[in-house]
């Protein structure tokens, strides 16, 4: 049980500090978080400064393009950025934790070098096109329907809750090859380009009143075979490559934020008098106990993962349930303090107490997460 | 950074593990049961004796018959011989010279078989009083307005005068009340260890060699030197947490054979969702224990706790809803856990205590 960093990894912790103190203040000013233009053009933006320093793909394989950090240096970058406010991936999310990797892992040498580089050096923007109004976490019952036609797939269907799909240039999507086949079987993951004739993107409002996201519509939008990524019909272990990336590290920046926020609220509580109630201290004393746990449950896992050589395993669903939920009652929290200032959509905690309530839903629902601890950690029985 | 188990942890663990399990298995837990639920052996002393500081009791025993004595002393100085009250103690002075760390692995196998004794206050003494390290003295103290395994104990160290029993809800936890003026001050501000500068009654306790806790050590260095009031809060985390391991393991293997309406229950999603909450509190609670180790810090101490604590007494009771109607009866274990999680929850100041110092620790700015 070693907590201490090695003389190499605090070196790299100070020259990333030592770059982040030079390149931030002159950053522009944040977009309107409805504006996805200038939001894709700041986080390209961004992504450009951290290709040109040599910190773009952190944690991707040297032969994909990326600079083969170890998990526990990737920790330190997602630390370091947090705490030093700088900008979150944003827009460019899809392409560096999911496409990228999945793309890296099981991509020919071809279609690496087509769509790799672009990602890193912050040209093209990625969204993911799994979800489907009938199949949200029961993913593999998905309908869109692909057939081949020549040196084509022919799709027809539609996607919806697609993150980025206004500004995306290419999007990671499953159709099915097969319909005849068992639901998992007969799936297949193409990168299908997004100004392809056929494809129409209606944004979706959601319960926070912005449009992160969208439904995408398909018909009949001709994808070349060259573009699949795998064999047909073997895309639901592509799939499985790509998701267990999205429950690796992807939430260690949000710790380090949550415990900012947590030390803020104390601290506006202190300044209103709210501190004053023992019940509302208590709890924001408990919700500290458990983001200290949470940051240590990262260091964790990153260690395993570190040992492994690989991606961190299920503790990741450990850790999403106990996240989702910490998160919550972070910002409920931060509302008790707020008094009636939380009903003010003016007031930063209000819209991310809103946002807060996608987590035990998004990237496989609370419920979904615990099948998979009892089913595949505690091998318990199948549920039925 | 490698937060993970070393081999020589792993090793020590597993050596622990092996040492409990075949010499307080099952069956020696529910014999100890069995004595200390004798009729006639649940009656203290009376306690009017005005014992106070640290002394040995001579012949000054207990009424209770001897018969019906539930510690038992040959295993624990086979504990002494392995080095577990030791363990921390350098090995110039005798000791297996290790750390926080270790004997956190150690209190967690100690939890996982529900150990009797007053394990920590024993612990805490070696090297400070003559015997505790190889197991021939069984030391006690003080805690709160509690004070554990007085009648069986040679040595109190502290103030316990007009201690009175009370009939423990544990059966294996002998439990006497201490009057309420030695009570010590509980509240806001407590992440100084309010015993490091004198004892309940205000008489100076022995500390651990390095005096008060050191603040967040820059890195995590690991700080061996803190308080005794922290390191039972510590110790005791990490008996919750081998308790809560244990009945997390065991309702999952009840939902994996039992069966109702034709298939393991294991197989209803309710109760999957029962144990993965119940696996979830224990992983969370252990990297905040281990980290508490690793580091001596008052506010992870105060985490761990915590957290530790809520595994313990949840995990219990939802390992005996798994259970259903078996865990009600004294014949099971799963009882035996939620007592003993609900009597540990009551030392070294207990959740507010914890609660009211990371709250602190929110506003001192160091989270």
């Amino acid at each position: 049980m070693d907590l201490t960093y090695t003389p190499e990894e605090e070196e790299f912790r100070a020259r990333l500090r030592a770059w982040l103190a030079g390149v931030l203040p002159a950053l522009p000013p944040k977009p309107s978080p409805d504006d996805w233009p200038a939001r894709r053009a700041y986080d390209l933006g961004w992504q450009r400064r951290l290709y040109d320093a040599g910190y773009a793909g952190l944690h991707w394989p040297v032969d994909a393009g990326g600079r083969g950090a170890t998990p526990t240096q990737h920790l330190i970058y997602l630390e370091e950025t947090e705490k030093a406010g700088a900008p979150y991936v944003g827009a460019n999310f899809v392409g560096l934790l999911h496409a990228g990797p999945t793309i890296a892992s099981e991509g020919s040498a071809e279609q690496r070098a087509r769509w790799l580089p672009p990602v890193l050096r912050g040209e093209e923007v990625w969204c993911q096109g799994f979800s489907e109004p009938g199949a949200g976490s029961d993913l593999a019952a998905l309908r869109t329907r692909a057939w081949r036609d020549g040196d084509d797939y022919v799709v027809s269907g539609s996607k919806i809750w697609t993150s980025h799909a206004e500004v995306a240039d290419w999007c990671e999507l499953l159709v099915r090859t097969d319909p005849g086949a068992r639901k998992h079987r007969g799936i297949t993951w193409l990168a299908m380009p997004m100004d392809a004739p056929g494809i129409t993107v209606r944004p979706l409002r959601t319960l926070a009143g912005s449009t992160e996201f969208a439904e995408v519509f398909l018909d009949e939008v001709r994808v070349p075979v060259a573009n699949r990524v795998g064999a047909e019909n073997d895309g639901w272990r592509v799939t499985m490559v790509t998701l267990s990336y999205e429950r690796g590290t992807a939430f260690v920046g949000e710790v380090v934020a949550c415990r900012r926020v947590l030390a803020e609220v104390a601290r506006e509580a202190r300044k209103n008098g709210r501190w004053d109630d023992v019940v509302l201290r208590r709890r924001l004393g408990r919700l500290n106990a458990e983001f200290r746990a949470l940051w240590r449950l990262t260091q964790w896992n990153v260690s395993e993962a570190q040992g492994t050589g690989g991606v961190p395993g299920v503790g990741g669903s450990v850790f999403k349930l106990g996240y989702s939920h910490a998160r919550q009652e972070l910002f409920d929290a931060a509302a008790e303090v707020l008094g009636p200032e939380a009903l003010d959509l003016g007031r930063e905690w209000t819209l991310d107490r809103l946002s807060s309530l996608s987590y035990t839903i998004a990237a496989g629902t609370s419920q979904i997460q615990r099948n998979i601890v009892a089913e595949r950690i505690l091998g318990l029985p199948r549920g039925r | 950074m490698d937060f993970r188990l070393t081999d020589d942890q792993r090793a020590l663990r597993q050596g622990i593990r092996n040492l409990l399990e075949g010499r307080f298995g099952r069956q020696a837990l529910r014999a100890a049961v069995d004595r200390a639920d004798g009729k006639g052996g649940t009656h203290g002393r009376s306690g009017t004796d005005g014992r106070s500081g640290t002394h040995g009791k001579g012949g000054t025993g207990g009424k209770r018959p001897v018969g019906a004595r539930v510690l038992d002393r040959e295993l624990w100085r086979e504990l002494g011989a392995a080095g577990f009250f030791a363990l921390r103690l350098p090995e110039a002075d005798g000791g297996v010279g290790q750390g926080l760390p270790e004997a956190v692995l150690a209190f967690e196998e100690a939890g996982r078989v529900l150990l009797p004794g007053p394990l920590i206050a024993t612990h805490l003494a070696a090297g400070a009083v003559a015997g505790a390290a190889t197991g021939e003295v069984v030391v006690t103290s003080p805690d709160g307005s509690l004070v554990e395994w007085l009648d069986e104990a040679d040595i109190v160290r502290g103030d316990v005068s007009g201690a009175e029993p009370l009939a423990s809800v544990d059966p294996l936890t002998p439990l006497h009340r201490l009057p309420a003026s030695a009570a010590p001050r509980t509240g806001s501000g407590a992440l100084r260890d309010p015993w490091a500068a004198g004892g309940p009654g205000g008489r100076p306790m022995p500390d651990g060699p390095g005096g008060h806790p050191e603040p967040d050590a820059p890195g995590g260095l690991a700080s061996p030197s803190c308080g005794d009031t922290l390191l039972t809060s510590l110790l005791t985390a990490a008996e919750q947490l081998g308790s809560a391991a244990r009945t997390c393991g065991t309702a999952v293997q009840h939902a994996r054979t039992r069966e109702q309406f034709g298939q393991p229950i294991g197989a209803f999603q309710a109760v999957q969702h029962l144990c993965a909450d119940m696996l979830v509190r224990v992983e969370v609670a252990r990297v905040a224990v281990y980290a508490a180790a690793v580091t001596a810090d008052p506010a992870d101490i105060a985490a761990a706790r915590l957290l530790a604590d809520e595994a313990a007494v949840r995990g219990a009771r939802d390992c005996l809803q798994v259970y259903g109607g078996m865990g009600f009866t004294w014949e099971s274990d799963v009882h035996l856990h939620l007592k003993r999680a609900w009597t540990r929850t009551h030392r070294a100041g207990g959740a507010t205590r914890s609660e009211e110092a990371l709250a602190d620790d929110l506003v001192a700015g160091s989270a």
